[in-house]
């Protein structure tokens, strides 16, 4: 507007902000008041327990900590020093994250897709959702428990250990690979739905108006576009997979050493028991067979890094996943 | 008919008179005792300035309109009346504000806020029951907790005048997000005016609603300034014709032009108001 | 999956019928007893009195889950309302880390540094003399379960209370500041209240959790299947207990057996009975409370 440029304007230079008078804590009801004071003890009591945690096991852990153990395998034996490390836990760890994340999450994906694209029929898509739902909310035991019975029947019984007397005990890095998965799909399928669910409707449009098919739009289109959410769960359910002792303990033997069975190399170790960091944890304290705290705080810290930076993975994922979607979405519209 | 004090702990404020009469808008200004003055207020947005420098004043029993083309300053101008601007973390002010001759700064801000009561451009009523909705304001403002049996005529007053009693009064206790919208908006009305404010800050209150219930609430405001002082943000000039008795146009943040309805409609003083009312801009 | 368990755990239930559920007797000799057992074991062999063990998984879990409420909610009201905005941001990865902490590492805090820590401090002496001839206490017990499920269930409640707040609409709260109310009590009066269903709902997922934790209570809580006693004063925090869960994962090597085998199924098949049942009768709790919610 001519008119307005015309006229000069006053420079105004912003004053420091001053801040009226507010209520103080003092006027307030009684029960405000207690409540005021509570949430902050609260809030201030999670911080320092969380450091509380951390620091603590840091102090132990690193002290016991050395690179030997992360090498050398545990061996049985009386004497601390004599123990070995836990590379036999470590490699467990790493196995049992692998196969459950590797079997959770196609089938995450391929169920969250099918939900969220077909559906039909109604009632089987509830259905499913209902079912994935229970599974979350199940505890480990209970999930470890049922893997037990799975796996002692007998058709499955090549994939565990077997006794000296031939007896199946439905242990093996199969069982509890496969158990695992379990827990991880609740998590990359939610991660993986919710992805889907919140891209908008004009992406989908867009393939189908370009003449691509259903399956093609979601091979081509969807999925790689919810790859950071499929990442996010598949992370998240890795985390809870490595942190897991029940179904380790129930399904694996939690035996000191990794041992295989049969003479397949790589069949042969995936069929027999072991341990995990976790399990290797809970053995070494009071509450287990073994009389080695040091070596427990060492592990459990060691355990206590891997969550961490799986944390900080999840963290990167997301905020990556945010706006990379972000400008993919305005693009489409 | 004061409120009970044991219900609303409030200092003595000069007491508003009951004039019932609401045909005349020509009344002379005597009777309209000055409420609340803005003297020289600027509000800056991260050192950037919204409104400058605007002085103006407002008085018990009439409606003052603030107009002006989408992002002149007119919204926040009404935010700084009841100190809502301080809930944005970047703002500041220069200037004062004076509440019945008290600086609203020196005043709490908790209590400030129910001598002036704001109602928004969308209907917000919290999801509680009507009749909660009502109280909810009563409830907080008294040091005990008061029985239902003493709010209860308090909330049937409100609701009143309102203009909403009759349509819900068959069932108090239902869910206020079940009613429809132009009955929300009075319901946000009642709940704003059941402290019994000095004044009543709108910020376009019928942006969101239907041409009819747009009618009722402009009826509804036509009758409450005769109680209390309404200040009422509007883009539709139309509608400040219809219930406003002072007009104040803003523009890129400057108080333009402020006057009586039919001043400023009929014969606008500056070239800026003469184009905004005829359309060159909006 | 049900099917499963249920069937398994037939065998002890269709010998003991409900009685099974009542109390009487000491779990750790009847456990003991069933071991010895031979492969095709008598009707008798298959006495279990499960009432300390659902005792312990109640008063547990349900201890530690109204803990954490209390604690998760301030702990809400704290990060929306009074945290200053640097703190606020610090909190949330805090929050979700200590929520990601396996339960052994708290476990093994709890064993190695908590308990000691109670049984030299807290307990004196003439507590322990005064009930040595029933159960020893070492500090490893009720309190100890208690104070590391809360750690472990309230990361969770409050990471869900905390989102659930920050979706309630901004318009609420802002109208209810204007109304005269100051921030906290305008979250505390409205946007608590508009998130109920999202508290019941957390605070039974923390249930859930909470009484299906195995590891923690097998390493923190004594071990002895023993029922504290309010009666016995306040003694009663120190005493050992065992839960269901963690009864499962110390009798897991004795699957072969057929009597053990199948009351291990029936603690399962109660755990996951009773998480049935939180599932379903939070649902219940939620539906009145809809009515209230936007309808969008």
């Amino acid at each position: 507007m001519a008119d307005a440029e015309r006229l000069p304007q006053p420079v105004l230079q912003a004053p420091r902000r001053r801040r009226g008078r507010r209520s103080s804590v003092r006027s307030w009801r009684r029960t405000d008041q207690l409540i005021w004071a509570l949430a902050w003890l609260a809030g201030i009591g999670v911080c320092v327990v969380v450091g509380a945690i951390v620091a603590f096991l840091t102090a132990k852990g690193l002290g016991a900590l050395s690179p030997k153990l992360l090498v050398t395998r545990p061996s049985p034996s009386v004497d601390q020093s004599g123990s070995g490390g836990f590379l036999d836990p470590i490699i467990g760890t790493l196995t049992l994250a692998a196969i459950g994340t590797l079997i959770a999450t196609p089938l995450a994906l391929m169920t969250a897709v099918w939900v969220v694209e077909y559906g039909r029929p109604r009632w089987l898509a509830a259905t499913v959702e209902t079912s994935i739902e229970m599974v979350a909310a199940t505890p480990d035991i209970v999930l470890a428990i049922f893997g037990l019975a799975l796996f002692q029947f007998g058709i499955l019984a090549p994939l565990s250990f077997r006794g000296s007397g031939g007896g199946v005990y439905g242990r093996s890095f199969f069982a509890a690979g496969i158990t695992m998965s379990l827990i991880a799909l609740p998590l990359t399928y939610t991660a993986t739905r919710n992805g889907l669910r919140s891209t908008p409707r004009q992406l989908r449009e867009a393939s189908y108006a370009l003449g691509k098919t259903r399956a093609a739009t979601i091979r081509r289109v969807l999925v790689p576009r919810v790859r950071s959410d499929v990442a996010t769960g598949a992370t998240l359910g890795m985390g809870r997979i490595i942190g897991s002792t029940a179904i380790v303990v129930l399904l694996l033997g939690a035996t000191l050493q990794n041992s295989s069975q049969g003479s397949v190399p790589l069949l042969g170790f995936l069929r027999g028991t072991g341990s995990t960091l976790t399990s290797y944890v809970l053995e070494n304290s009071p509450a287990g067979e073994g009389n080695a705290p040091q070596k427990a705080y060492a592990a459990a810290f060691v355990l206590l890094l891997i969550v961490l930076v799986l944390n900080a993975i999840v963290a990167r994922i997301s905020r990556i996943g945010d706006a990379a979607g972000l400008s993919a979405g305005r693009l489409s519209l | 008919m004061s409120i009970d004090p044991l219900i609303i702990d409030r200092p003595e404020g000069p007491p508003a008179p009951h004039v019932t009469s609401n045909t005349l808008r020509a009344v002379a200004s005597q009777t309209r005792p000055e409420r609340m003055r803005l003297s020289d207020i600027s509000v800056f947005y991260d050192g950037v300035p919204a409104v400058r420098q605007a002085s103006l004043s407002i008085h018990q029993g009439e409606v003052l309109a603030l107009i002006g083309p989408s992002g002149c300053g007119k919204t926040t101008l009404l935010r700084t009346l009841n100190r809502l601007t301080e809930l944005t973390p970047n703002a500041s002010h220069s200037g004062r504000i004076t509440l019945d001759g008290d600086d609203i700064h020196e005043l709490e801000d908790t209590r400030l806020r129910t001598r002036v009561s704001m109602v928004f451009q969308q209907p917000n009523p919290f999801p509680m029951s009507i009749f909660d909705n009502v109280a909810f304001a009563l409830r907080e403002q008294s040091r005990r907790r008061p029985r239902r049996r003493e709010l209860e005529p308090l909330v049937t007053q409100a609701l009143q005048r309102a203009g909403l009693y009759d349509e819900v009064r068959d069932n108090l206790d239902r869910p206020a997000l079940r009613l429809s919208g132009g009955q929300q908006q009075r319901l946000c009305i009642a709940r704003a005016i059941a402290t019994e404010p000095e004044i009543l800050l709108m910020d376009e209150p019928c942006s969101a609603l239907d041409p009819r219930s747009t009618a009722v609430i402009e009826k509804l405001i036509l009758q409450l300034r005769s109680e209390l002082a309404v200040v009422i943000v509007t883009h539709n000039l139309q509608q400040a014709r219809r219930v406003a008795d002072r007009v104040a146009f803003m523009y890129l943040g400057d108080l333009v032009e402020l006057g009586t309805a039919d001043q400023l409609f009929d014969a606008p003083r500056e070239e800026r108001t003469r184009d905004y009312i005829a359309g060159a801009f909006g | 999956m049900v099917v499963f368990v249920a069937q398994r755990a037939w065998p002890t239930l269709s010998h003991e019928g409900l009685s099974w559920l009542g109390s009487g007797g000491n779990v750790d000799n009847q456990i003991g007893s069933m071991a010895n057992t031979s492969s095709s074991p008598p009707a008798s062999a298959f006495y279990l009195r499960a009432w300390p063990l659902m005792y312990g998984t109640l008063l547990t879990a349900g201890l530690a889950v109204i803990a954490g409420l209390v604690i998760s909610l301030l702990t809400s009201i704290f990060i929306v309302d009074l945290a200053p905005p640097p703190v606020r941001r610090a909190m949330t990865p805090v929050i979700r880390l200590l929520a990601s902490i396996p339960s052994v590492i708290l476990g093994l805090i709890g064993i190695l540094a908590v308990v000691p820590f109670v049984g030299a401090h807290l307990i004196t002496g003439g507590e322990k003399e005064s009930v040595i001839n029933v159960i020893q206490l070492t500090g490893a017990g009720l309190l100890v379960s208690v104070f590391t499920l809360t750690v472990m269930v309230t990361p969770i409640m409050t990471a869900l209370i905390t989102e659930a707040l920050g979706s309630v609409p901004r318009s609420w709260h802002e109208g209810a500041i204007a109304l005269g109310l100051s921030p906290l009590r305008a979250t505390i009066a409205v946007s608590l209240r508009a998130i109920r269903p999202a508290i019941i709902a957390a605070t039974a997922l923390a249930t859930a959790r909470a009484m299906g934790e195995a590891i923690v209570i097998d390493m923190v809580s004594g071990g002895k299947a023993f029922s504290p006693n309010p009666a016995d004063g306040l003694i009663f925090i120190f005493e050992p207990l065992r839960t269901l869960a963690s009864e499962i994962i110390d009798q897991a090597e004795g699957l072969s057996e057929p009597a053990l085998r199948s009351s291990i199924y029936a603690f399962a098949l109660l755990l996951m009975f009773s998480g049935f049942m939180l599932s379903i009768g939070s649902r219940l709790v939620r539906r009145p409370l809809r009515k209230y919610e936007l309808s969008s």
